[in-house]
């Protein structure tokens, strides 16, 4: 029966766009696309802060240059997505590596503040870029291509997105599992220990913090595409307080932890704007709620048998 | 030039010291409580709408300040007893979730009661004009807004240096379980800086309100540049909150100011105004992790 | 005997306070060397030191002939100089058959590094297994799957035991294996560190006077951050500048 509710959900997000068209509301196939991007890029956060165990407060950065690694180049006409994407992601990577260089050497609130003093360096520094659009954001002329695949149509899209989504959180599950894993699990709960037994545990964590940094980067790319623009503010402070909520409230440290805080969160504010023009005070108080009664997050109350 | 540069100085003074009334409270609050409040900016904005609202009802800037004052020591003794003393012993990560709920609530509660659109503040009548000192003109009402950080910086260090109530912070900051043995009433003592700071973040948003706009999400910019104060002056320090604040704010004002004539040197000028505002942005978080770089436990470090 | 570990010089202090004032020791291969000394004579600062954990104000410290001074925490423990812990150090919510798994993973030199992201770690059977043999013979065959914070205080000192032996050492830094044990418990202890002689070098920081004298064959006696004795156990015991430095320390009689 466990073994059943992966196959089925994947199948079931696979049948969504479908039925979402026969019954007319092909508007929340975009809108579910917009909550698999944001659960890529959460899940990326979650590696660095569930299983690398650091509290990074600035993963927005590396979200939005991913972002503006495909707005750029396509402005100088660069539009397959097999090279842009790739681009993106590297781009994304190197700064996560220039970042982790000097943040790593920190520890606890000093590397929450070192993190978010980076990001708050990068969202300026992209803000000043006024041939890429400056406070305005820099519009994608049309989406990426993906020969032979069409991300043209939304339906397309979201089966890409759902693809890459798919494959990180897989990639996520071999991951936790392998020797890296291992260490990453030794760390972060005795660091001393792993150092005197001769790993190389800054090395370990800045490899952690590169990878995160990269898929944060292709979750950017994707963003890009389905909002048809880079804006600044996908690297503002609050939108990595946003992904760090969304990591907390779904579970840090369990493997759908980033995807469901990003499903719960969306969702909820999705539903609430439907009534009322105030749906951030039950946000709020939802979040609230959820922190002081869930302490392990919304993964933490699931039956134990289906945690990792 | 060297003009502008004396008034851009003051005007970064005047920015330096009400950084500081947010920062010294946030900084008495992540030292001495281990907590990271992320909602400390919504006081600030909160003792803004205050300011404003009682001065249109009232007609008089001074009462709209003291309705600030009064209205947000109160809101932040009630914000400490019903939520934020709950998660002192938690992890950071349940502190960070929990006041960034609070800014979403706080956000909307504004929105709620005063509108989406910006509400006005207007400065006095009286210092609505220039005066003329050290042979230039200056607004009489940004002399207040330094006047009124001076005296509340001196205030605080005759608050933490020499009073009983002081000591118990500063061993506080220092150690948190000492305190403790010494039978200090804990719980009161936080409520007690907990308003303090409230009050403080209430004073700075009310005297700012006639120079920046009053509108919701003014307390997340401000917010972060006094994490950065707070991480450059050493946590818990209020000396290094000073310290730290007057480095921000002289350093942004005149980074703003200058920088992009100092890069009109070097570039051309359509790169210099537009790298120029920028890298004084920059600047300052460049300031923070060289700090922590070389000095991880910042400029003044409260724990021995 | 040849030398493995020569330290000379070795200086630190915290604010003026020598802890260690000019350490001269040497450690023959397959020798058991106990280091001995009062309260506060600075043996835990000397293992730090020596396992890079502190780095020394002033001296050098030598490994099997390579000077070792500059080299981090890991990278010592990388050639076989490996220490355990005094108060004990382990994974507290990982089983206890993965905190020694962890510990034979870190043997770089014969599996390859941890930068390995796809294979499970589980597909290395033979890490398992010696992981699973080293349990045996600490004596916590059956107590694999147990958490280690659920283990025993003896039982988590044997965890830590087998996990500085599962790094291969070739000088096993031993900083009080016994501290907080039983009678019963501390006997076992002794036997196992005494079947680890010849095949490991040790060096042993121990307060049980009974037992470092059973098993040492060369002891050291640090005091106030100097060693004045290193000798043979007899020697040691009939040093009058040994007795001179115990007496009145009513915990050691010797």
């Amino acid at each position: 029966m466990k073994k059943l509710v992966e196959p089925l959900l994947l199948a079931a997000a696979v049948a969504l766009p479908f039925l979402l068209a026969a019954t007319g509301n092909e508007f929340y196939t975009g809108m579910a696309t917009r909550v698999m991007i944001f659960g890529l890029a959460a899940t990326a956060l979650n590696l660095i802060v569930g299983y690398g165990g650091m509290v990074a407060f600035g993963h927005a950065a590396f979200f939005g240059l991913g972002a503006y690694g495909v707005a750029i180049l396509m402005q100088h006409g660069v539009t397959s997505a097999w090279i842009a994407w790739p681009a993106a992601v590297a781009l994304a990577a190197l700064a996560a590596l220039g970042v982790g260089l000097v943040s790593l050497r920190t520890r606890g609130v000093y590397f929450i503040m070192i993190t978010l003093a980076f990001a708050q360096m990068l969202y300026y520094l992209v803000l000043s870029l006024k041939n890429y659009g400056g406070d305005d954001g820099l519009p994608l002329a049309n989406r990426s291509t993906l020969a032979p695949l069409d991300l043209g149509s939304d339906t397309g899209f979201y089966l890409v997105t759902l693809a890459v989504l798919a494959a990180a959180l897989f990639a996520m599950k071999r991951l936790a599992a392998s020797r890296f894993g291992s260490a990453l699990a030794g760390i972060r709960q005795n660091e001393t220990r792993m150092e005197a037994l001769g790993y190389p545990v800054f090395g370990l964590k800045l490899a952690c913090f590169v990878i995160g940094g990269a898929v944060a980067g292709l979750a950017g790319a994707l963003m890009a595409n389905q909002h048809g623009m880079a804006s600044p503010n996908l690297l503002y402070w609050t939108q990595s307080g946003m992904l760090l909520v969304m990591v907390i409230l779904g579970g840090v440290g369990h493997r759908y932890g980033g995807l469901i805080g990003a499903v719960v969160l969306l969702g909820l504010e999705e539903v609430l704007a439907g009534v009322t023009d105030h749906a951030n005070l039950g946000v709020g108080l939802f979040l609230l709620a959820v922190v002081s009664f869930a302490p392990r997050g919304i993964a933490g109350l699931l039956p134990k048998g289906s945690r990792e | 030039m060297s003009q502008l540069i004396l008034e851009q100085a003051l005007n970064g003074l005047q920015f330096g010291l009400m950084l500081f009334l947010l920062a010294a409270g946030l900084t008495l609050v992540f030292g001495i409580m281990d907590m990271i409040n992320l909602s400390h900016g919504s006081l600030y904005m909160g003792g803004a709408y205050f300011a404003a609202a009682a001065a249109q009802a009232s007609g008089s800037f001074a009462v709209g300040i003291l309705a600030a004052v009064a209205g947000m020591a109160l809101v932040g003794t009630l914000l400490e007893l019903a939520v934020l003393r709950h998660f002192y012993k938690r992890d950071h990560l349940s502190q960070v979730l929990a006041t960034f709920a609070l800014i979403l609530i706080a956000n909307e509660l504004v929105r709620m009661v005063w509108g989406p659109q910006p509400m006005m503040l207007n400065p006095p009548e009286a210092l609505s004009g220039p005066v003329e000192i050290l042979g230039f003109f200056y607004p009489a009402y940004r002399l207040l807004i330094i006047g009124v950080g001076l005296a509340v910086a001196l205030f605080l260090y005759l608050l933490v240096a020499k009073t009983r109530v002081g000591m118990w912070v500063r061993a506080g900051a220092a150690n948190r379980e000492m305190t403790e043995a010494m039978g200090v009433n804990v719980r009161r003592l936080f409520t007690a800086i907990f308003a303090l700071g409230a009050a403080l973040c209430a004073i700075a948003g009310a005297l700012l309100g006639p120079l920046l706009a009053v509108q919701v999400g003014m307390g997340e910019n401000i917010l972060i540049l006094a994490f950065v104060v707070i991480v450059i002056g050493g946590i818990g320090s209020i000396r290094g909150a000073l310290v730290g604040s007057l480095l921000v704010g002289v350093g942004d004002t005149l980074g703003r100011a200058l920088l992009p004539t100092l890069l009109r040197s070097v570039a051309s000028s359509e790169v210099a105004s537009n790298l120029g505002p920028a890298l004084a942005s920059i600047l300052i978080y460049a300031l923070m992790a060289a700090v922590l770089f070389w000095k991880p436990q910042g400029l003044f470090p409260a724990r021995g | 005997m040849s030398e493995l570990l020569r330290v000379r010089g070795l200086e630190r202090h915290f604010g003026g306070i020598y802890a260690t004032a000019g350490v001269d020791l040497d450690v023959g291969a397959g020798e058991l060397h106990a280091l001995i000394g009062p309260n506060g004579a600075g043996k835990t600062t000397l293992i730090h030191l020596i396992s890079g954990a502190l780095a020394p104000d002033a001296g050098a410290v030598a490994f099997d002939g390579k000077p070792v001074t500059d080299l981090a925490m890991h990278e010592r423990a990388g050639l076989g100089l490996v220490r355990s812990y005094q108060i004990t150090s382990v994974f507290p919510h990982l089983p206890a058959l993965e905190n020694v798994r962890l510990a034979v993973q870190s043997r770089a030199r014969d599996w390859g590094s941890s930068f390995r992201f796809w294979r499970p770690a589980a597909a290395d059977r033979a890490m398992t297994e010696e992981a699973a043999s080293l349990l045996e013979r600490v004596g916590l065959a059956g107590r694999g799957a147990a958490p280690a914070a659920d283990l025993a205080h003896g039982e988590q000192r044997a965890l830590e035991l087998a996990m500085a032996l599962a790094t291969k050492p070739r000088l096993l830094l031993l900083d009080e294996p016994m501290a907080g044990m039983g009678h019963e418990e501390s006997e076992r202890m002794a036997d196992l560190v005494a079947s680890l002689k010849g095949d490991i070098s040790m060096l042993l920081v121990e307060h049980d006077m009974d037992i470092v004298f059973r098993l040492a064959d060369r002891i050291s006696v640090l005091v106030a951050g100097r060693i004045v004795a290193s000798d043979a156990p007899a020697a040691v015991r009939d040093n009058p500048e040994v007795r001179r430095a115990y007496l009145g320390d009513e915990v050691v009689p010797l």
